[in-house]
């Protein structure tokens, strides 16, 4: 590949990449079950987003690979908020507190 | 570049296992299936890709599909049972 699209594809891929490093990271290491999910989520979304986009540049002009990329990216971008909220929404229902600030309890 | 990304696929999927083992309340681990689920979407792609067969997109896409619809039907069922478990409770 020409050296333009070679580093465009590589920029997409290496940032898609540490979103989603950084958001296991955070997955693991923030104190309480919400500020998790906002970590995960958040990442999930926009990690692989990026490096779908990356693969979108690396199929060069097969139109098949690249309708299909696309599809799993709108699926994804709908998908995982969704799920995400579902999941959110029955934490708060079964009563898990977030933990919040230093309140005088 | 594409087997960069596939080890940063790897390690944040067992960064995500780590949580499912750890997560303390029963939705840590919901999150962590859920996210280990759609790092696995982007390995199948990032594989296609990797060893040049474009028809493994397929897979990742079905696989998106039974993600997506396997932590609906968990929260669902686990969203009333706890229900009824708190009503007694208070």
């Amino acid at each position: 590949m020409e050296g333009f699209w070679f580093v465009l594809t590589s920029v997409f891929l290496i940032s898609g990449a540490f979103l989603i490093f950084t958001g296991a990271v955070g997955v693991l290491r923030f104190p309480d079950f919400y500020t998790r999910m906002h970590a995960s989520s958040l990442t999930d979304t926009m990690g692989s987003g990026l490096i779908l986009t990356g693969c979108l540049l690396l199929a060069d002009h097969e139109w098949l690979v690249m309708a299909k990329l696309v599809m799993i990216f709108l699926f994804l971008l709908l998908t995982g908020p969704t799920a995400n909220h579902a999941l959110v929404k029955a934490a708060l229902h079964s009563g898990l507190k977030p933990k919040l600030g230093a309140e005088p309890s | 570049m594409i087997s960069a990304t596939i080890v940063a696929v790897l390690v944040s999927m067992l960064l995500a296992l780590v949580r499912a083992f750890m997560g303390p309340s029963f939705y840590d681990r919901v999150l962590a299936v859920n996210m280990f689920g759609t790092k696995t979407v982007l390995l199948i792609a990032l594989l296609g890709f990797l060893s040049g067969r474009p028809d493994f997109l397929d897979i990742a896409l079905i696989y998106a599909l039974i993600n997506f619809i396997s932590v609906i039907a968990i929260l669902r069922y686990f969203e009333y049972s706890n229900r009824k478990s708190s009503i007694q409770e208070t």
